[in-house]
C-alpha cells in the first residue's frame, strides 16, 4: 500500500475505534444513570416507575417531618397540591430544607408506595428561585456566583 | 473532467460537516429557550381562593377570603427579604395609580419591616395580608416571591404569574389576562 | 454621578469596539494601511474605557450607593470591604464586566505583542477580538446594565451577598476562570485570521501556540480553585460535581487540552492543520456556549431575574453568528486537500493524534450528557438529569486508555520511531514501577486496594518517560550554558504539566477508594473513630461575625493520644438575608484532610446531626492542577516565541532539532 494511504488508514482506524469506544461507553452509561423527573401526583397515578432511580419535587407538607430519636432518618410528605408522597431519608438534610419549602428528592420508590431518597436538594428562595425541578442547589448555588 | 469535479469538490463537502452539526444543536439550543421552563403547574387555577381568615397589615383586623370576592384582583405575594419585590414595586404603584386592585399577602415575614417598607418606598396595595407562618401561601402553592394570581370578582383564580411583573410582561401578556377577567364575570 | 460616568465609559468602550471591529477589518481589505494602523491605539481605547467603567462599579460597592440596583442587591453595609469589592463580580451584571475587562486586557496584551507580526494578519487579529467584545459590550448595555438605578426611593440597607459568595475562594476563582475561558478567543481570532488570509502554515501556529498555552493554563487554575472552593465551601466533602456549570468550564478545558497538543504537531510538522483551526473554533465556541448555558437560565431554568428570556436570546444569536460564522469561513477556506507529509505510526505525531482523539471525544461526550436533558425537554419526552455515574463511567476509560500513550510522548521522536528504541528505553524502569505499584499500596494503614495499585502503575509509567526524557536531555552536558539551552522553558512547561496530570491520578484515585464518611447524630461527649482518627465532639457555642450569627462546634481530634487538631465547624445564619450556611472545619494535611461539617440539630438534648470525613491525598489533585496550570503558562516563556518570525524554521535552535521538543 502506498504510505499515504497507510497513515490515513490509521488515523481512519484509530478514530473509529475511539468513537465507537465511546459510543458504547455512553449507551452503556445512559442505561442506568439518567433519572427522570416526576411530580408526586404522577407517583400517586402510577404513572412513575418503582424500583429504578427518579426524582420528585414538591413542597415539604407543613407538620410532616418526623424525625427518629436516635439516628439521623427522617420522614416527610412532599406534595405537589394534588396528590402527596411519604419520603425516607437517612442522613444530613440541607441548609435551606424546611417544612413550606421545595424540595427535590432522589431516590426509588418502593412497592408500597413510600419514596427511599438517598439525596435530598432544597431551593433557595431568598430571591425568587422557583424549583423547576430539573435544578439542583449545587447549580442554583453556583449560578448566584454569576459565571 | 467531471470525475475531477466531484473528486474536488467532495473534500470540500466534508469542511461543512461541523457547520451543519452546530446549526443543529443551535436549533435546539433555540427551541429550549422558547421552552419556558418557569411554567410551574399550578394546581390552584380554576379554582376558589382558598379560606383563611388573617390580620391586615394596617391595623391587625381580621379579613377573610370573602372580602376579597366581588371584583377582578391581583394578588401580589410579598417579602421585605425578597430582593425581586424591590425590582417589581415600582410597577406596582404605576398598576395601583391605573386603578387596578391589588391585595397584598406579606409572606413569612416581620410586621414592623413590612410597615416600614411601605412607608417608604410607597404603597400600591390595597390592603395587605399578614401571613407570617406562611399558611396562605402554602394553600396557594406559593414557592416563594414574588408571585400575583389573578383572581375574577366570584373568587375563582385565573392565572399564576411567577417572578416579577415589569412593563413589558404586562403588557404583552398580563394585561390581556386582566381585561379577561373583567369579561369573564360580565 | 460616578455610576453614570461609569455608564458613559461603557458606551464609549462600545462605540470605540465597533470602530475596532469594523475599520480595521475593512481596511486590511483593501490595503489601507492607515485602517489598520488604528487597531492597536483603538484596542488600548477599548481597554480603558472598560476599566474606568469597572473602577466606577467597583467604587459604587465599595461607597455602598444603594441607589445602583445592583448595589443594592448584591451588597450590604456590614459586609466586610474585601467582600464589597468581590460582590462586583458576584452577580450577572459584574461578572460580565470582568469578563469584558479581562477580555479587553487580553485584547491589549496582542496588541502590544503582536506588533511585529505581519500588518494584515495583527489587524485581523484586533478586529476580531474587537467584534467578540462588541458583542458583549452589547449584551451588557441592552439585557444587563449594571448602572441601573433604584430612583426615586433608594432602599436603606443592601440585601447582602450570598453568603456563599462570602469567601476567598470565590473572591479569586472568576478573575482566573475568565483569564482562560476568555483567553481561548485569542487563538480562536488567530485561527480565523489565518483562515481569512488562506495561509495555515506553522508561522501561524507558531504565533497563536503562547497565548493558548497561556489561557489554557489560567483555565486550569480557574477550575481548580473552584473545585477547592465547593469542597470547603458547600459542606459535603465532594470536590467535584458533574453540574451543568462545572461541566460548562471543563469541556473548553477537554478541548483546550487538545488544541495545546495538535497546535504542537502544526508548529514543528505542518501537520494537522485545518484540523488544528477546527479545534480552536471549537474550543472557543464551547466557552460561548458555557457562557450561553449558565447565563441563559436553559439548564437551570428560570431563576431570579431570568424571567426576562431576551437575554438567554442575545447570548444565543451572538453564539450563532460567531461560531456559525467561524465555521462557513472554515467550510470555505480551509485546505480542502490533505497535507502530503508522512509519518511513521511509531511517532510523535501519531501519539499526539490519539491524544487528539481522546480529548475530542471525552469533551463530546460530556457535551452530550450535559446537553441531554435540554434536547428531551425540547422533544417533550420529559425532565430527565444526568447523573454523575454517566460521566464517571464515560470520561474514566477515556483518560485511562490515554495514560499508555501519554508515558510514550515525551520521549517519541517526530516522524519515525521505532517501537524497539521505546522498549529499550522503558522495559527497566517498567519493572521498578511495577514494583512499586504492588509495594506502595501496603505502605499505608489500609489493606491492599487494586485500583490504588493500578493508579501508582499509571502515574509511575508518566513519570518514566518524563525521567527518561530529561536523562536524555542532560546526558553529556559539560556547562550550565549548554544545560540552559536544553532545558527549554517549554520542555520544563511539559515536564511540570505532565507530572502535574499523574499527581492528580494518584490524589483522584486515593480520595475516591479510601476515604471514610459517617453522617451521624453526636451529642456533646460524643467520639467516633476514622481511620484511626478520634473526633470528640466537645460542645457547641455561639458565635458572633462581623454580619452572623453562628453555632460552632468544637471537634477534638486525637491519634494515639495525642491531640492532632481542634476543628471549629460552623452553622451561620446570615442577619440580612436571614440565610443559613454550613461552615466546614477542616484540618488540611499533605496526606490527608479531617473534615467536619455540622447538620442541623436533632433532638432536644443538644444533639447535632454531624458529617465526618477522613479524605486522603485529596489535597493531591489541587495540587497536581497548580503543576498543570503553571506548566501550560511556563510554556509560553520559550525563546521561540519572542517573536522573530522570519525564517520560521531554519531559525529553530539546534537543541529543539535534536530534541523534538515539548508540546
Amino acid at each position: 500500500m502506498h504510505p499515504a494511504r497507510r497513515q490515513r488508514l490509521g488515523v481512519v482506524l484509530i478514530v473509529v475505534f475511539f468513537s465507537s469506544l465511546a459510543i458504547g461507553l455512553v449507551m452503556y452509561a445512559m442505561r442506568g444513570n439518567i433519572n427522570l423527573f416526576y411530580p408526586p401526583s404522577e407517583v400517586i397515578a402510577g404513572i412513575a416507575p418503582q424500583g429504578k432511580a427518579i426524582r420528585i419535587g414538591g413542597m415539604v407538607e407543613d407538620k410532616s417531618v418526623q424525625r427518629s430519636t436516635d439516628s439521623l432518618k427522617v420522614k416527610f410528605v412532599i406534595t405537589d397540591f394534588q396528590a402527596s408522597v411519604e419520603v425516607i431519608y437517612d442522613g444530613i438534610l440541607p441548609d435551606l430544607f424546611g417544612e413550606g419549602q421545595g424540595v427535590v428528592v432522589l431516590g426509588v420508590l418502593g412497592s408500597d408506595g413510600r419514596f427511599i431518597a438517598n439525596e435530598v436538594l432544597a431551593k433557595h428562595d431568598e430571591n425568587y428561585m422557583p424549583p423547576e425541578i430539573a435544578d439542583s442547589l449545587k447549580m442554583s448555588k453556583k449560578i448566584s456566583a454569576g459565571y | 473532467m467531471n470525475q475531477m469535479k466531484i473528486e474536488s469538490l467532495q473534500p470540500r463537502l466534508r469542511l461543512f460537516i461541523p457547520l451543519v452539526l452546530f446549526t443543529l444543536i443551535a436549533v435546539f439550543l433555540f427551541r429550549a429557550l422558547s421552552l419556558n421552563p418557569a411554567s410551574i403547574p399550578s394546581a390552584m387555577i380554576g379554582r376558589s381562593l382558598p379560606e383563611f381568615e388573617l390580620p391586615v397589615l394596617e391595623n391587625e383586623r381580621l379579613t377573610n377570603n370573602a372580602d376579597l370576592i366581588g371584583r377582578s384582583i391581583l394578588i401580589n405575594v410579598w417579602a421585605t427579604w425578597c430582593a425581586a419585590c424591590v425590582i417589581e414595586h415600582p410597577f406596582l404603584m404605576r398598576l395601583a395609580d391605573s386603578g387596578i386592585p391589588i391585595y397584598g399577602v406579606n409572606y413569612k415575614d416581620q410586621v414592623v419591616g413590612a410597615r416600614k417598607w411601605l412607608s417608604d418606598y410607597g404603597d400600591p396595595y390595597v390592603t395587605n395580608i399578614i401571613d407570617q407562618h406562611g399558611k396562605l401561601g402554602f394553600d396557594l402553592g406559593v414557592y416563594g416571591a414574588p408571585e400575583t394570581f389573578f383572581v375574577d370578582a366570584n373568587g375563582i383564580i385565573q392565572y399564576r404569574h411567577v417572578g416579577i411583573i415589569n412593563e413589558d410582561i404586562w403588557t404583552s401578556k398580563l394585561a390581556r389576562l386582566y381585561s379577561g377577567l373583567e369579561e369573564g364575570v360580565k | 454621578m460616578i455610576p453614570e460616568l461609569g455608564h458613559f465609559a461603557l458606551i464609549m468602550a462600545f462605540v470605540l469596539s465597533i470602530a475596532l471591529f469594523l475599520i480595521p477589518l475593512a481596511g486590511s481589505f483593501v490595503s489601507n494601511s492607515g485602517a489598520m494602523h488604528l487597531a492597536d491605539s483603538l484596542a488600548v481605547g477599548v481597554f480603558v474605557f472598560i476599566a474606568i467603567s469597572f473602577g466606577c462599579l467597583s467604587h459604587a460597592f465599595l461607597t455602598d450607593d444603594f441607589s445602583v440596583r445592583l448595589v443594592s442587591s448584591h451588597s450590604n453595609s456590614l459586609l466586610p470591604p474585601m467582600y464589597k469589592l468581590s460582590a462586583v463580580w458576584g452577580n450577572h451584571e459584574g461578572s460580565l464586566l470582568l469578563w469584558l475587562l479581562i477580555l479587553s486586557g487580553w485584547m491589549v496584551c496582542v496588541a502590544i505583542s503582536c506588533r511585529s507580526l505581519p500588518l494584515v494578519f495583527s489587524a485581523r487579529v484586533l478586529s476580531i477580538l474587537g467584534g467578540i467584545s462588541t458583542g458583549f459590550l452589547s449584551f451588557s448595555l441592552f439585557t444587563s446594565n449594571p448602572y441601573e438605578r433604584l430612583l426615586p426611593s433608594i432602599p436603606a440597607d443592601g440585601s447582602d451577598l450570598n453568603p456563599l459568595l462570602q469567601d476567598i475562594g470565590l473572591i479569586i476563582h472568576p478573575p482566573i476562570l475568565y483569564m482562560g475561558y476568555v483567553g481561548f478567543a485569542v487563538p480562536f481570532a488567530f485561527a480565523l485570521s489565518a483562515l481569512m488570509q488562506g495561509r495555515l502554515d506553522a508561522a501561524w501556529a507558531r504565533w497563536s501556540r503562547p497565548w493558548t498555552n497561556i489561557a489554557w493554563g489560567f483555565l486550569t487554575l480557574g477550575i481548580m480553585l473552584g473545585s477547592w472552593w465547593a469542597y470547603y465551601e458547600l459542606g459535603w466533602g465532594g470536590w467535584w460535581f458533574w453540574d451543568p456549570v462545572e461541566n460548562a468550564s471543563f469541556m473548553p478545558w477537554l478541548a483546550g487540552t487538545a488544541l495545546v497538543h495538535s497546535l504542537a504537531v502544526t508548529e514543528k510538522r505542518g501537520l494537522f492543520k485545518s484540523w488544528t483551526v477546527l479545534l480552536a473554533i471549537f474550543t472557543f465556541s464551547l466557552s460561548l456556549l458555557g457562557t450561553f448555558l449558565v447565563r441563559s437560565g436553559v439548564l437551570t431554568s428560570v431563576h431570579a431575574f431570568a424571567s426576562d428570556p431576551s437575554r438567554g436570546l442575545f447570548i444565543l444569536i451572538f453564539l450563532f453568528l460567531v461560531v456559525g460564522g467561524s465555521l462557513c469561513l472554515y467550510a470555505f477556506r480551509a485546505p480542502a486537500v490533505a497535507s502530503r507529509i508522512g509519518f511513521n505510526l511509531a511517532s510523535r505525531e501519531s501519539l499526539l493524534l490519539f491524544n487528539n482523539v481522546i480529548f475530542l471525544v471525552a469533551s463530546l461526550t460530556i457535551l452530550f450528557g450535559t446537553l441531554f436533558p435540554l434536547f428531551m425537554d425540547v422533544l417533550g419526552k420529559g425532565k430527565y438529569s444526568v447523573g454523575p455515574p454517566y460521566f464517571n463511567i464515560v470520561f474514566l476509560p477515556l483518560m485511562a486508555l490515554l495514560i499508555p500513550f501519554m508515558g510514550l510522548g515525551p520521549i517519541a521522536r517526530w516522524k519515525e520511531d521505532r517501537i524497539r528504541s521505546w522498549q529499550e528505553q522503558l522495559s527497566t524502569p517498567v519493572i521498578a514501577v511495577i514494583i512499586c505499584s504492588l509495594v506502595f499500596p501496603l505502605m499505608g494503614k489500609d489493606s491492599f486496594n487494586l485500583w490504588i495499585a493500578l493508579s501508582i502503575l499509571l502515574a509511575g509509567w508518566i513519570l518514566i518517560g518524563l525521567l527518561r526524557s530529561l536523562f536524555d536531555r542532560l546526558r553529556g552536558i559539560r556547562s550550565i550554558t549548554t544545560l540552559v539551552g536544553r532545558l527549554t522553558p517549554s520542555y520544563i512547561g511539559m515536564f511540570l504539566a505532565h507530572c502535574g496530570f499523574a499527581i492528580s491520578l494518584l490524589g483522584i484515585v486515593v480520595t475516591q477508594q479510601n476515604s471514610q464518611e459517617y453522617d451521624l447524630k453526636m451529642l456533646p461527649g460524643d467520639s467516633k473513630t476514622l481511620s484511626g482518627y478520634t473526633f470528640l465532639f466537645a460542645g457547641v457555642r455561639s458565635v458572633n461575625g462581623p454580619n452572623f450569627l453562628a453555632e460552632e462546634a468544637i471537634f477534638e481530634v486525637t491519634t494515639e493520644g495525642k491531640l492532632v487538631s481542634t476543628l471549629l465547624p460552623q452553622k451561620r445564619r446570615y442577619l440580612s438575608s436571614d440565610s443559613i450556611m454550613t461552615e466546614a472545619g477542616i484540618d488540611a494535611g499533605f496526606w490527608r484532610d479531617l473534615y467536619v461539617a455540622m447538620g442541623e440539630p436533632v433532638g432536644s438534648e443538644g444533639a447535632w446531626a454531624i458529617r465526618l470525613h477522613y479524605k486522603p491525598m485529596v489535597r493531591w489533585i489541587w495540587l497536581g492542577a497548580i503543576f498543570i496550570g503553571i506548566g501550560g503558562i511556563f510554556t509560553a516563556f520559550d525563546k521561540r516565541y519572542r517573536y522573530r518570525y522570519e525564517n520560521l524554521v531554519t531559525n529553530e535552535s539546534n537543541e529543539d532539532r535534536k530534541f523534538a521538543a515539548a508540546p
